[in-house]
């Protein structure tokens, strides 16, 4: 292994890359330049996909659809994946009981049945939900799906000895105490011991919970609540070759190099209300240099980026010049925050905690961010937009969007008063050195509270560690981590989805904790209680508005931005849209081509 | 282990083909021995010092959600909780004889050779390591005919015309070769050659794919290694070739009416390429554990891109494998250099 001799030669990297940067400009005018403003052959125009359909009607059946991507999963197992894009394009070769509707936006974050032949019939008490499944489902070799095989496949999820990764909303939900070891130590016959699922026939699946939760179904649209067949398991090697019951199926995958997916000719289509399956083949090659991957995709040679993170800052430079039709600039769904760790000194009083929020200049955050466009709108609560019950910035309790956005000395002078810190404090920011955005905004906030008198230090902590070292409240406090940088985003759309693991007590963990703040308010956690018991929408609704206004209350956050990414997508893609189950993201299991070459 | 650069020409063999046959078999010896340190110098980097430092190594094995069951599942898989000399054993007998990882009812077998398995990608590293290794071969080898057949021409050249136009013209290239880092170089070729005029696609395709499309696919990346080094060869070759066409020998093979091209070719080249030579064994060897740069840049799925990705998911396996395949090519390179010596410098056969 070598770095070849080149190390130690920043300055001329730096004056390299931007001479670079400045030759990609005008090289990478080469490509796309189609017939533009949404016509049959070009591009549909900036924003046309943002939150409705571009081009539905010119997707053709046929073609290859390419993706280009600069970080392969974490795992292609169902059970196992956590990558937003990996459930996005997850529901290529997996179907569950009931999914998201593909449909643009906010519609697009509300279920609708997939295997199930409808919603769940919900008992009074929202304790039993019942599921009957279609007919003609199959898996790739022709076997019909059956309610024992999505069993299997939920019980997979208690497997986290062997299938770490995922999300494990659903043990949590349906056997809170742990009791079941299982599928891998489970010493049914059938390997389906698990109590809490009921299969007594093939058609009919029933959860039983021991106590409600309003957002069960939202876990049931999760990935990892897909079937598996016992047969077809290969446990920790699964990732490698998913079994599949979608229109598509694994034709090959090497890790971190290419993925190739081709029709599954057992689906079929009048067993799917949801998916077109317009394209005959899906690839994904993955790149090792980001700019080089962005101007292959301005230069046509792929249609969309897998990881749906927004373009380099290079790529998105060339392409808001010259190809800004091909862009769309979705809100991600994502909050980027600090998160102030009450148990790192002055920070257990509140007055201190707010000391910082009204000290930070909002505007040099955003614009650390990546400005209002890349970045996206300062961030002025803890609810996403995209989460049923978010007021966006409507919601502005400490004016972070308004009189104070450019910070607010006196005011900040004024907590520190009250806080018994007149001439200020010292403390510590933590910040992943692996992400340089988030460093500019460490190094903003150091220079706004300089003015108030917060004397900041920043560390750059490892990022591939950040559960041992940030998510473990007692090295937070040795190092005295009082200003803590992240960024978090709904795993399914619901504040239950989103705040749970930020905001409740019993989220506070001893590593890979994720409570940076140690919230523990009998208000929040009431809060949650009473949103898992509500089962009308609306009453759902008015608890998330609630439980964000105590976050805020509490000055637990200083939010940054509800961020935004400018997404690529290439002029041969058609009935391209994005959703809000997916934080932003295309919904890839519809997309087409408009030529099949 | 070796000559480094500064150092005289390899030890003296003396005597016949016997002799040349013991000298090779303690060099061998000697290169296992080095082996057997490395591996477990290295094995102490990846899992003792982090214990002795208070990290878990386990949870570097687990994703996102470091389930403490899964942690604990790893610790079990990689027998963690073993004494040290067991896990050494362990790790060596998974090289020669193959390794059974079991824990919670999932059992994966890692046939030998098993230089580990990486429960990220669960993948076991061998497998990666000779998919990954004909790439960075053909990366390295195909740059190293460039820069020392460019290199050696630009160097002697020099030497002979010294002073001229040519001589500083070249240097100055040279020195501009020496000086560009790759990510430059190389993010300039792609966007002129490939972005900008289209000439080449510079996207790699597997040798066994298609010739043309492997080449067309190596090309960059070729030239923008072989820039770097041919210029580092260049001057190298320019100082030799300068100090030795001032030795009393070249001066008696002048003076005796010998030919220019015989004098240079026969005299001075040979003395010249000894240095070329130690040069270009610790080169090769080192490239051959991945070129990260040029693999970066120009995402070629080679050695480099592996152990980058590696670091940046902490994949502790994979970076193992790498770095031992690395340590193996450079002990490997260096003994051809040595068996090399032999060869060319006649000082070496005859004392």
């Amino acid at each position: 292994m070598t770095t070849q001799r080149t190390s130690g030669r920043r300055k001329q990297a730096m004056a390299a890359a931007a001479v670079v940067a400045a030759l990609l400009t005008t090289a990478a005018c080469g490509g796309g330049d189609g017939e533009k403003g949404g016509s049959k052959n070009g591009a549909a125009g900036f924003d046309a996909a943002n939150n409705k359909v571009a081009q539905a009607s010119l997707a053709k059946k046929g073609g290859t659809l390419k993706f280009a991507g600069a970080q392969d999963a974490d795992s292609w197992d169902t059970t196992r994946g956590y990558y937003g894009f990996m459930w996005n394009f997850a529901r290529y070769y997996s179907r569950q009981l009931v999914t998201n509707k593909t449909e643009p936006g906010k519609t697009g974050a509300e279920l609708t049945p997939d295997l199930a032949t409808g919603l769940a019939k919900i008992s009074d008490d929202g304790k039993t939900y019942t599921y009957t499944l279609r007919d003609g489902i199959t898996w790739e070799d022709g076997q019909p799906i059956t309610s024992k095989d999505i069993k299997y496949g939920i019980e997979r999820v208690w497997a986290q000895d062997v299938l770490s990764g995922g999300p494990t909303y659903l043990r949590d939900v349906l056997d809170p105490e742990g009791e079941y070891p299982g599928p891998y130590k489970d010493k049914s016959k059938d390997k389906l011991g698990l109590k809490a699922i009921e299969t007594p026939d093939d058609k009919t699946i029933v959860f039983k919970l021991p106590k409600a939760n309003s957002d069960f179904e939202e876990m049931l649209a999760l990935i990892s609540a897909s079937p598996v067949r016992q047969d077809k398991d290969t446990k920790s090697k699964y990732a490698l070759r998913p079994f599949s019951s979608g229109p598509y199926k694994f034709h090959s995958y090497n890790p971190g190099k290419d993925l190739t997916l081709v029709r599954n000719t057992e689906w079929k289509q009048s067993s799917d209300p949801i998916r077109k399956a317009y394209p005959d083949k899906i690839t994904i090659k993955f790149f090792s240099n980001a700019n080089d991957m962005d101007a292959r995709l301005i230069a046509g040679d792929y249609d969309l980026d897998i990881n749906q993170t927004g373009m380099s800052p290079q790529g998105r430079t060339s392409a808001l010049k010259q190809h800004k039709e091909n862009l769309d600039n979705p809100v991600s769904g994502y909050i980027r925050y600090a998160a102030l760790a009450q148990n790192v000194k002055p920070f257990d009083n509140i007055h201190c905690r707010k000391a910082v929020l009204y000290g930070a200049d909002h505007v040099s955050l955003q614009t650390a961010r990546g400005g209002p466009v890349a970045g996206g709108e300062i961030g002025t609560n803890m609810l996403p937009p995209s989460v049923p019950g978010a007021e966006g910035q409507k919601y502005d309790p400490y004016e972070m969007a308004g009189a104070n956005k450019k910070g607010n000395v006196a005011k900040a002078k004024e907590e520190l008063k009250a806080c018994g810190k007149p001439n200020g404090f010292k403390t510590t920011i933590a910040v992943r050195n692996n992400k340089p955005v988030e460093v500019a905004t460490a190094e903003s906030l150091q220079a706004s509270l300089k003015k108030v008198g917060i004397d900041v230090e920043i560390d750059q902590y490892d990022g591939a560690q950040n559960s041992s070292v940030i998510g473990s409240p007692s090295n937070v406090k040795k190092k005295g981590y009082g200003i803590i940088i992240m960024g978090w985003g709904p795993d399914f759309p619901s504040v239950q989805g989103y705040g749970w693991p930020l905001w409740h007590s019993k989220a506070i963990l001893e590593s890979a904790n994720n409570n940076y703040a140690l919230i523990k308010d009998k208000t929040i956690d009431g809060l949650f209680d009473q949103y898992v018991n509500t089962l009308d929408e609306a009453g759902k609704t008015k608890i998330a508005t609630e439980i964000n206004h105590k976050v805020m209350e509490g000055a637990y956050y200083l939010p940054f931005v509800f961020e935004r990414f400018l997404n690529w997508r290439s002029d041969r893609l058609a009935n391209v849209y994005t959703t809000d189950a997916y934080s932003g993201q295309y919904d890839f299991v519809n997309l087409g081509l408009k030529s099949t070459k | 282990m070796t000559a480094g650069p500064g150092r005289p020409p390899g030890p003296a063999v003396r005597g016949g083909p016997l002799a040349v046959l013991a000298y090779l078999m303690r060099r061998l010896f000697a290169a296992a021995v080095m082996l057997v340190v490395i591996i477990m110098v290295v094995f102490s980097i990846f899992f003792l010092i982090p214990k002795w430092a208070g990290v878990d190594v386990a949870l570097s094995f687990v994703g996102k959600q470091a389930d403490p069951a899964a942690v604990e599942a790893v610790r079990v898989k990689l027998g963690l909780g073993d004494p040290v000399y067991v896990q050494v054993w362990e790790f060596f007998k998974g090289i020669f004889a193959g390794r059974t990882y079991a824990a919670g009812g999932d059992v994966t077998h890692c046939s030998a050779p098993c230089f580990g398995y990486s429960f990220r990608s669960e993948q076991a590293i061998w497998p990666v390591l000779t998919d990954r290794f004909p790439v960075t071969l053909g990366l390295a080898l195909g740059a190293a005919v460039l820069w020392l057949i460019f290199g050696l021409a630009a160097g002697v050249l020099s030497a002979l015309k010294r002073g001229s136009l040519w001589d500083r013209g070249a240097m100055i290239v040279a020195l501009a070769g020496v000086s560009l880092p790759i990510y430059f170089t190389g993010l300039l070729s792609l966007a002129i050659f490939s972005y900008g005029l289209g000439w080449l696609d510079a996207q790699y395709v597997p040798l066994e794919d298609s010739f043309t499309g492997w080449i067309g696919g190596m090309i960059l990346p070729w030239v923008t290694l072989a820039f770097l080094y041919a210029a580092m060869y260049a001057r190298i070759t320019r100082a030799t070739m300068l100090e030795i066409l001032g030795e009393d020998y070249i001066r008696t093979a002048r003076a005796k009416g010998l030919r220019e091209p015989v004098v240079i070719r026969k005299h001075a080249m040979r003395s010249t390429m000894t240095p070329i030579l130690t040069m270009l064994g610790m080169d090769l060897g080192a490239l051959i554990g991945g070129a990260i740069l040029t693999e970066t840049t120009f995402s070629l799925p080679g050695l480099g891109q592996a152990v980058l990705h590696a670091i940046k998911n902490q994949d502790l396996p994979i970076i193992l494998g790498v770095t031992l395949i690395t340590s193996l090519a450079v002990l490997i390179a260096n003994l051809v250099v040595d068996v090399l010596y032999a060869v060319i410098d006649p000082r070496v056969r005859l004392s």
